[in-house]
């Protein structure tokens, strides 16, 4: 497949979950935009790890760009315990995931 | 058109279509499984790009154990599509849109004209993605991030169990 084909899928998806984090004013909703996000990010790197492939004499050319996919998961799922984590205190303070009651700091 | 091709464009049109219902769907825990069935589309390009290692791991890591705490998050809360915080201003959900879609339409047009030669990923060839590879690259070059990474998931893991009780 041409690499512009995953790219723009790759835009799609990324832009989709722009769009997400924009418009919704659930915490838990935009949480999940952002993990849309770098997921599109992480097609992106596998396509061109495979066009190093290609192109390269290496045999194990492109594996470094896998690894970084799978070090970007991991740090993906700390991230999303310790957000949870926030999110659940955020709903026993104020009894809503509205992310508009967040504005506290603004005074 | 090769069964490859066909492929390609059923899991795109699948990870586009359930992504755009993640975001437009009002029940909460519908936006998760529309999440997860984008998950498993993603997992299906891995696997068309012959990296079977990141394909298994984002099945098992993404819609096993994340979309699954946010499944049980969700329940927790009793969340539903009356409880979901209405977006009252239109023009906030106007301009949130149209400024995405001028994102994507930005970087489609730069994008577009940046690859004057038309690079050919290659699929269901070569071994860089089985396990075999990556896992000795892993514990051979990559072996300090890979413990570094075990202490950011104790840290994690202590940080989310102090957040989350109850103060006493």
């Amino acid at each position: 497949m041409p690499i512009n084909y995953y790219i723009f899928l790759a835009l799609a998806l990324f832009s989709i979950g722009v769009i997400g984090v924009l418009i919704r004013r659930n915490a838990i909703i935009i949480f999940m935009c952002i993990e849309l996000m770098l997921n599109a990010a992480n097609l992106l790197l596998v396509a061109f790890s495979k066009i190093h492939t290609a192109t390269s004499s290496l045999p194990t050319a492109g594996s470094d760009a896998q690894i970084f996919v799978f070090f970007i998961m991991v740090v993906a799922a700390a991230e999303v315990s310790v957000g949870l984590a926030i999110i659940v205190m955020m709903y026993r303070n104020t009894h809503s995931i509205d992310v508009n009651f967040l504005n506290r700091l603004k005074n | 058109m090769s069964v490859t091709q066909i492929l390609f464009w059923l899991l795109s049109v699948l990870a586009v279509c359930s992504a755009v219902m993640v975001v437009a769907s009002k029940s909460p825990v519908h936006s998760i499984l529309f999440l997860i069935i984008t998950f498993f589309a993603i997992s299906g390009h891995y696997i068309l790009l012959n990296a079977q290692f990141l394909a298994i791991v984002n099945i098992i890591v993404y819609a096993g154990a994340i979309m699954v705490l946010f499944l049980f998050v969700v329940m927790l809360m009793n969340l539903n599509a009356d409880s979901e915080p209405p977006q009252k201003n239109k023009y906030i959900l106007f301009g949130g849109t149209i400024a995405g879609a001028s994102l994507l339409l930005v970087l489609v047009a730069a994008l577009k004209q940046t690859v004057t030669t038309v690079q050919m990923v290659e699929t269901n060839t070569g071994n860089v993605g089985l396990i075999e590879n990556l896992g000795k690259i892993l514990f051979t070059d990559y072996v300090f991030p890979f413990e570094i990474s075990s202490v950011l998931f104790l840290s994690a893991m202590i940080g989310a169990v102090v957040i989350s009780k109850k103060e006493a």
